[in-house]
């Protein structure tokens, strides 16, 4: 959209491998169809199913039970998805961005060819390309995984309520999907072969855990499945095996989730016979910071960048960014320093900077300063519940003027908080700024 | 010293608690006056001040209860069966924020007593600059002395005494959040964000709320966004009579009362019958009783405020002012706190650090909420002209209103920003859900010098409202359709 502001001849190849289970979906990529949209709507179904309760409390009186329906549900949140898919395609077409939904290669230097679902080829030639094919979920590689499990490319869509469900994995997606199905009534198992949120602050992300635990998910902590089969009928069998021993546990689950991380789409796509190259073990394209691989005309952003963040913001920017530079004449370039990310848990989480973990390690430890309170929204007072579980801290650097390098927040609307920090830390602020600014009463960002 | 204390505190509220609490961490002997002067409707309540028992906290609660009715019938698109009819009992809500604020008032109680603190629940005035003389409920008299004396007696609703049967039956934000039984069907005349947020809440949970203007809504605020505010409350149901003021109000039979206003623009006189009457015509400095006049310490003749300078000094020597009782501050809890809080620190602990009044953030809690911080467009025009300021702007949907299938047209942003090519944002506007979590942050920011680059630069949280804020680049001046579209 931004290259065809500067009259440029451009055009986007788009193309949706479907998954093992034969799903698939329209154009927009991941965080549209199968990531941050329906995913923050699920997660909004199961606030809202809190919210209820909550409701009691302030006065509001409706009949005892409640339940939710997951096909209403879906049916919305795919009706939403889809006039987005539409708008993307008008968008384009306002813009003369030619679009073709077909799969798309490198054939040779600057030629493309693109295949159709029916198996129509064409070849196109370019000036330059951008490679923003993203990732997609990766599978166990056990018996059964491919046949019976279901990943986040097939849950936002599933036309039957995924009833007693098993999430594999401790990603933010296995923590996040876990959390809003939970809060949607249905009786959950996280799966985990060792630690949560692998590379987030280590203290909320067992915050997160216990959060979770207390509010009726299930773990099974140090254990990853070996093989999943047909149990009994309606059911899967799940047999998985400890990390730390020989010890073998079998379980029942109506679905399979498996979020064990993702992998970049880089490995078909032809890019030995243009000669990009890639991280062979990862698959992730290393890039300059103006994006460029090392094929001068070829560029790439996003998820399959190696060494930068998989989140839509980032994407978007770099990719705006990137084409200013190229055909406007500006000169800025992505900042990837102190990005804000939210994790939307039943808790949500939201944070910019350093963690505490990093930051001792980059700094030591008598040269940091944390700050932390525990605190109570007070929404959850008239309810009486989860005292003292909300929790923020900020990391601060001593020898730079206690220059705030860490934000952490964990409560409501940690997303719609944490935004405004991540800018004030992208003007330096410092401890003693922090402290003189008066805060807005009453609220959870004060 | 001859004096009892090393610091005498009059007001038990936000300013005046903090104040305590922070001078006796420095070991100070502080004592600290409390009384609460029942309304002309006979509410009274305990320690803590307005904010705790008829402000902040117990309108935020109710705010929620009327959220959460909101959030009933979002849910149902969200897949939730809930039976219809949903109904809201007052009693059950008022028992259940008045228990809250009760908890509150002991909890205020137990600090100053692990503190040290001494608390008199006694009314204070005057004898002279360093001898206060305080009164039980029950007329025992009890002199107290200090070195230093802070006044932080905050202030009350007015009534607006001209209009006949405005005192006899009208109540005020004093009364409304202790009422037991449901006020029913209310009239909110005059425009503050008190009444806008109680008229919003009160529409929320069901009840037929009517809000009488005589002019504009908001007066201080930045009137583009007070008009969004207010169109939000139409579409909402809460009733607008525009451009009304009321002349009297009388008791009717039934109990219910009459109200007479006249109708400015058609130069007409209407009644109509309503259950309750709010007034909400501004707060009045609670000094009435202080005896100031004894010791000489200078109030505006004007708004009646006790005049302060910047480290919170009266005209007299070792007598103070925090809160909403001093003029030229802002009404808020926050700052009464701070306020408090760096007056202890400069008197006890060897600071010289003022406060700082600049930039002080806000949101008004009606059904879309309003988070401000920094100049106003108006303000901004005014200050530096329209030619040097260039306003960013656009209009934006919530994720969670699309599924629920609600009306965002008055979800909105702007920034003010100056021209010059630094770009220094001069002020920050946001009506949509949870405006005071999304500003907080970026008021910080404004603290540290944001700029316009700086800000957009920040990359965003997706998908939030407040990612929209460093995303806005379309211009007042452009012209251009300022509606997100898309991711």
């Amino acid at each position: 959209q931004e290259a065809a502001k500067y009259e440029k001849k451009v055009m986007v190849l788009d193309f949706v491998m479907p998954t093992p289970l034969g799903n698939s979906w329209g154009l927009g990529g991941t965080c549209v169809n199968v990531g941050c949209i329906p995913k923050k709507l699920m997660h909004q179904a199961a606030l809202l199913g809190q919210a209820l309760q909550d409701s009691r409390k302030f006065g509001w009186q409706f009949t005892e039970e409640v339940k939710h329906n997951w096909m209403t549900m879906a049916e919305s949140i795919q009706n939403y998805v889809g006039s987005l898919n539409w708008g993307y395609r008008v968008t384009l077409r306002e813009k003369n961005v030619t679009y073709e939904n077909a799969y798309g290669e490198f054939v040779g230097p600057h030629t493309v060819k693109a295949t159709n679902k029916r198996g129509v080829e064409k070849l196109y030639t370019a000036a330059r390309f951008l490679i923003a094919t993203g990732e997609r979920p990766r599978y166990l590689g056990i018996p059964g995984d491919k046949e019976y499990c279901i990943s986040s490319d097939d849950l936002f869509s599933l036309p039957y309520c995924p009833g007693k469900t098993l999430v594999v994995g401790a990603s933010y997606v296995a923590l996040e999907c876990a959390g809003f199905l939970a809060g949607l009534g249905l009786d959950v198992t996280v799966m985990v072969r060792s630690i949560l949120l692998r590379g987030f602050d280590q203290d909320i992300a067992n915050k997160i855990g216990e959060y979770m635990e207390e509010h009726g998910i299930k773990f099974i902590k140090e254990f990853v499945p070996i093989k999943v089969e047909e149990g009994t009928p309606g059911r899967l069998k799940v047999t998985a095996k400890s990390t730390k021993g020989n010890q073998i546990i079998e379980g029942e689950y109506n679905t399979v989730l498996l979020a064990i991380g993702r992998d970049a789409c880089t490995r078909k796509i032809g890019l030995d016979k243009v000669g990009v190259k890639i991280n062979e073990k990862t698959g992730k394209i290393p890039v300059n910071d103006e994006e460029q691989t090392n094929v001068p005309y070829i560029y790439a952003v996003g998820d399959i960048l190696q060494d930068k963040l998989e989140l839509t913001p980032v994407a978007i920017q770099a990719g705006r960014l990137l084409v200013q530079r190229l055909y406007g004449g500006a000169t800025s370039k992505c900042d990837y320093v102190n990005v804000p990310t939210t994790v939307f848990t039943p808790l949500e989480y939201g944070a910019c900077g350093y963690s505490e973990e990093t930051a001792v390690e980059k700094f030591g430890e008598e040269n940091i300063e944390v700050y932390h309170s525990h605190f109570w929204p007070l929404e959850w007072t008239v309810p009486s519940r989860d005292n003292n579980k909300c929790y923020a801290k900020i990391i601060c650097n001593i020898q730079d003027n206690e220059r705030v390098i860490g934000f952490h927040v964990l409560g409501p609307n940690a997303g719609e908080i944490t935004q405004g920090f991540a800018a004030a830390i992208k003007c330096g602020m410092t401890k003693e700024q922090l402290d003189s600014t008066i805060g807005i009463h009453p609220v959870c960002a004060e | 010293g001859k004096n009892e204390y090393d610091l005498l505190i009059i007001g038990g509220g936000s300013g005046g608690l903090a104040c305590a609490k922070e001078a006796a961490q420095f070991g100070r002997k502080v004592a600290i006056l409390d009384y609460v002067e029942p309304s002309p409707q006979g509410t009274k309540w305990g320690l803590g001040g307005t904010c705790v028992n008829v402000g902040c906290i117990p309108k935020k609660l109710m705010h929620q209860a009327a959220l959460l009715g909101s959030a009933l019938k979002d849910a149902q698109h969200y897949g939730w069966n809930i039976a219809q009819p949903v109904d809201h009992t007052w009693s059950v809500m008022a028992k259940a924020v008045q228990n809250y604020v009760k908890s509150l008032n002991w909890g205020h109680r137990v600090q100053l007593q692990d503190k040290k603190v001494k608390y008199f629940n006694m009314k204070g005035s005057f004898s002279d600059p360093h001898t206060i003389r305080g009164l039980t409920k029950a007329g025992k008299k009890t002199i107290v002395t200090a070195e230093n004396i802070v006044i932080a007696t905050g202030g009350r609703p007015k009534y607006p005494m001209h209009i006949a049967g405005a005192l006899e039956y009208g109540i005020t934000s004093d009364d409304l959040f202790w009422l037991k039984e449901s006020p029913g069907k209310t009239l909110t005349p005059f425009v503050f964000n008190v009444s806008l947020e109680c008229a919003g809440f009160l529409t929320g949970i069901g009840l037929d709320t009517t809000v009488m203007m005589r002019s504009i809504p908001l007066r201080g605020f930045d009137q583009q966004m007070a008009s969004l505010v207010t169109e939000h409350m139409e579409s909402y149901g809460t009733k607008f009579l525009k451009r009304c003021f009321p002349t009297k109000v009388e008791k009717l039979e039934s109990n219910r009362l009459q109200v007479t206003w006249k109708n400015t623009e058609l130069g007409t006189e209407e009644t109509d019958s309503f259950d309750t009457v709010m007034w909400a015509v501004g707060r009045a400095p609670d000094t009435e009783t202080l005896n100031l006049e004894a010791v000489g310490v200078k109030t505006n003749s004007e708004t009646g405020k006790i005049i302060v300078d910047a480290s919170e000094a009266t005209s007299v020597p070792h007598i103070y002012a925090v809160g909403d009782i001093t003029e030229g501050r802002p009404e808020l809890t926050p700052t009464a706190i701070a306020a408090g809080k760096l007056l202890a620190q400069r008197l006890f602990g060897q600071s010289s650090e003022l406060m700082d009044y600049d930039n002080v953030p806000t949101t008004v809690f009606t059904p879309l909420e309003y988070g401000c911080v920094g100049l106003s467009e108006e303000a901004a025009v005014q200050c530096y002209g329209s030619d040097n300021i260039e306003v960013y702007h656009a209009y934006y949907k919530p994720l969670e209103f699309t599924v629920a299938e609600r009306d965002a047209t008055q979800c909105y942003m702007k920034m003010v920003c100056l021209r010059e090519s630094e770009q220094r944002i001069l002020g920050l506007h946001f009506i949509g859900p949870n405006a005071g979590e999304v500003i907080q942050g970026f008021a910080l920011g404004i603290k540290c010098g944001a700029t316009y680059p700086e800000l957009m630069k920040t990359i965003g949280i997706h998908p939030t409202c407040a990612e929209e804020i460093t995303k806005l680049h379309i211009t007042k001046r452009s012209g251009l359709d300022a509606t997100v579209t898309g991711c």
